[in-house]
């Protein structure tokens, strides 16, 4: 039976000044599964999260988000559409003015019409999803790394939205923390009953949480699919990619 | 055609940036129009911005009269006028000296400090980050710091024409022996009443310059932390100059009329 399509890139161009940096992309988001897209460094993963929550408009082709072409939305109408997609940034981008607490309670203060005690229920409840609790008065400069990268899905998540885009959500962090934060996107998912798309290179965390990996290369998806069909590609640079080794067709 | 086609581009980057910063004032326009505005943040800001900046301003201002009357008092007394200093003082200070000395200064702390905070926002993502949770930028950052500067640069104005005067007052009587009452009184007969309002209306011109250009180069880093660097010290040169033209432009239309 097919999925639901959460998302769809439709023959995408992407570039930043002279550098093409998508050309023809197509892929699809299923609804309600985690997909990981994967790559190597500057390939253009972060700006699929940036193109499906129209932070980034394509310079080709089309953004469909539940069916709607980005590039049709009003003002009112994009800001909704954000509002219903968490973002967690590759470096947790909390607001340094303001405690995790406030950080947090930030897209329900100023999107909602909740009472305080009900933003403040929320935000622990919140934080302790994801174990932090207890470091609600805190600024995001006296957290480390981890700590930072839960808080920031925390704010992701708040908002009970439909899909959450995760940016390097386990780059340089210990393993222990890498496995904390892995399940914290899978149940999370699970919770918010919603779509999950991760960026990622962790690939110890992909097989863990992935339900379909796609692989971006110059530009284009050249493979997709669940972890075990992407293990088992024949495709030589999906290979060499996953096995991190540096003989094959990607050039060094 | 290399000079042509260089100025062609100036021009043109010129017109864009003239049209980003006018953008950014009219998007803080409406939001200030539906009253949506962070009260708390403006008032946060109205402290930082403003009450921050009291005691350079208070320095800068008291010096300035001070080396203003210096300069004039003894000269005045040596030609037989001594009676006008206090009209000269005043009349320098709260036209021109008082409203442009006080936005350089604030230009120099507060523009700086918006530049350089939204610039550190920029490249950290906070920015971004805000869009993504359907919020503006505008309306969370840029409006309370407008607000704020508008409200609280002409309050330091009229504290620093004060100060500056009094400095004057005070060093003509130590320099020049000009008694306080001739000062005040030559103050009082050469300075129209009107000219303060009108001096005010200059700051608050300033203020909107400030925070506009402040907050516009600072949403429009790019780069690391050399393109803060950029940004914020391209947000007090440009504020600066554009603080002197508008002067001009202000004393012409308010007070030669």
């Amino acid at each position: 039976m097919e999925r639901p399509i959460f998302a769809r890139l439709e023959s995408v161009g992407v570039r930043y000044g002279s550098k093409v940096v998508m050309q023809n992309l197509t892929l699809d988001i299923v609804e309600g599964a985690i997909t990981c897209i994967i790559g190597l460094s500057g390939a253009g993963k972060s700006t699929i999260l940036r193109l499906l929550n129209g932070l980034k408009t394509p310079d080709s082709g089309r953004v469909m988000v539940h069916g709607k072409d980005l590039a049709t939305l009003r003002g009112e109408e994009l800001i909704e559409l954000r509002r219903s997609i968490g973002f967690s940034f590759q470096f947790a981008a909390l607001f340094d003015s303001l405690t995790i607490g406030d950080n947090v309670a930030l897209p329900l203060r100023e999107n909602t019409q909740l009472k305080e005690p009900e933003i403040l229920k929320r935000v622990e409840q919140t934080l302790d999803g994801v174990g932090l609790a207890h470091i609600m008065e805190r600024f995001p400069s006296e957290l480390s790394g981890g700590m930072l990268k839960r808080a920031g899905f925390a704010r992701a998540v708040i908002s009970n939205p439909a899909a959450v885009l995760y940016d390097e959500p386990t780059t340089g962090l210990d393993p222990i923390i890498t496995h904390v934060l892995t399940d914290t996107i899978v149940r999370l998912r699970r919770q918010l009953n919603g779509t999950a798309v991760v960026v990622s290179h962790d690939l110890e965390s992909i097989y863990l949480m992935a339900d379909y990996v796609a692989m971006l290369f110059e530009g284009a998806i050249i493979a997709y699919g669940t972890v075990d069909e992407i293990k088992s590609s024949i495709n030589p640079i999906v290979q060499q990619f996953l096995q991190g080794s540096e003989v094959g067709p990607i050039p060094i | 055609m290399n000079v042509l086609e260089d100025a062609g581009r100036d021009t043109v980057g010129v017109l864009e940036y003239a049209g980003g910063v006018a953008g950014l004032l009219g998007e803080s326009a409406v939001f200030v129009g539906r009253f949506r505005i962070r009260v708390k943040e403006t008032l946060d800001q109205a402290y930082f911005l403003g009450v921050g900046s009291w005691s350079i301003v208070l320095l800068t201002s008291l010096f300035t009269g001070m080396v203003f009357s210096l300069e004039s008092a003894l000269q005045a007394v040596r030609y037989g006028v001594g009676n006008f200093v206090g009209g000269a003082v005043a009349y320098a200070i709260i036209r021109e000296l008082g409203p442009m000395l006080t936005a350089v200064v604030v230009a120099g702390r507060a523009g700086a400090a918006i530049a350089a905070e939204f610039g550190s926002m920029v490249v950290t993502e906070q920015i971004e980050a805000l869009l993504s949770l359907g919020l503006s930028p505008v309306r969370m950052l840029v409006v309370p710091r407008l607000i704020a500067l508008i409200v609280m640069l002409p309050v330091l104005t009229a504290i620093a024409d004060l100060i500056s005067v009094l400095g004057g007052m005070w060093i003509a009587q130590i320099y020049a022996h000009i008694s306080y009452g001739s000062f005040i009184d030559s103050a009082r007969s050469s300075l129209p009443i009107g000219d303060l309002p009108r001096s005010l209306i200059k700051s608050v011109v300033f203020a909107i310059i400030i925070a506009a250009i402040g907050s516009y180069q600072g949403l429009s880093t790019r780069g690391g932390a050399a393109g803060v660097g950029k940004a914020t010290t391209g947000a007090v040169v440009i504020a600066i100059i554009l603080i002197f033209m508008f002067n001009f432009v202000l004393s012409a239309v308010l007070f030669q009329s």
